[in-house]
């Protein structure tokens, strides 16, 4: 398996991988890729065509969130998407930045808006809860 | 393989312009800044659905972000970096597990602008009409 795998690296970037960590975080790109096809190209295709732009607004959000498997697909979603995305500009870093210490700077300035944009996300999707309308007008 | 060396990392966006890799270098670049733009989206996109956090007041204000004509044109650059992002990474996997279809990435790349061509013009109109209709 890591034969091949690293074959199929070679092929791809011209070179053998730095590290396992290399190789399994291209490894990454290709699964998270293919989950990101199927699941991003939805969330696309359905908030704009399913239920139309001019229909989204709190209330549905909120609508969405009190069923459990939006809560877990969005939460996937924010997931693969945003760590799909961040390895790939870890990537643009490697090409751009080659004094060792500006890398080391920016790659970790990059690690710190993942953690907070995963932070803000998952606190959002995971402990929303929906007060409907009626409820908030009978609460003192 | 004279493909391959299109895909030599570490070379600067005006001199990957310049040379001539053809398909290969053009979709590698149109790659790059496609999942640039998408992070860029996504970055955003989060903190705009943090917002719910604050109430309906303030979320539903912020969401001519997406009603607004100009957010209606941002959410066609969108498409197109997403639906271009999806096809083309799914060709670069299929030639990574599938080692010999290397020799007809030309080919699979035309297969892949006829599939996109399509469903994003479709998409782009679809986004654009309400502009039109208010």
């Amino acid at each position: 398996m890591n034969g091949n795998l690293s074959r199929a690296f070679v092929n791809r970037r011209g070179r053998v991988p730095h590290g396992n960590f290399e190789l399994y975080s291209w490894l990454f790109m290709r699964i998270s890729g293919l989950v990101l096809l199927i699941i991003a190209v939805f969330h696309l295709f359905y908030m704009h065509f399913a239920i139309g732009v001019d229909n989204i607004d709190y209330d549905l959000v909120a609508q969405r969130w009190t069923n459990p498997l939006w809560k877990i697909f969005d939460f996937f979603l924010l997931l693969f998407a945003l760590t799909h995305g961040i390895n790939g500009l870890r990537y643009i870093v490697d090409d751009y930045v080659h004094k060792p210490g500006w890398a080391v700077a920016v790659k970790s300035f990059i690690f710190l808006v993942y953690v907070t944009l995963l932070g803000l996300g998952a606190y959002i999707i995971l402990t929303f809860q929906f007060t409907p309308e009626s409820v908030q007008a009978a609460l003192p | 393989m004279a493909t391959r060396t299109v895909y030599r990392r570490g070379v600067p966006i005006l001199e990957g312009l310049r040379y001539r890799g053809r398909e290969g270098m053009f979709a590698w670049l149109l790659h790059r800044a496609s999942g640039l733009g998408i992070l860029l989206f996504l970055a955003l996109h989060i903190v705009d659905i943090f917002l719910m956090a604050f109430g309906p007041e303030i979320f539903n204000e912020l969401l001519v972000l997406y009603h607004a004509w100009w957010g209606r044109i941002m959410t066609v650059f969108l498409l197109f970096g997403v639906l271009f992002h999806a096809l083309n990474g799914f060709r670069i996997i299929v030639q990574d597990f599938w080692p010999k279809l290397w020799p007809y990435e030309r080919q699979l790349i035309w297969i892949e602008a006829a599939i996109f061509i399509p469903i994003f013009l479709w998409g782009a109109y679809q986004f654009l009409l309400p502009i039109f209709e208010h």
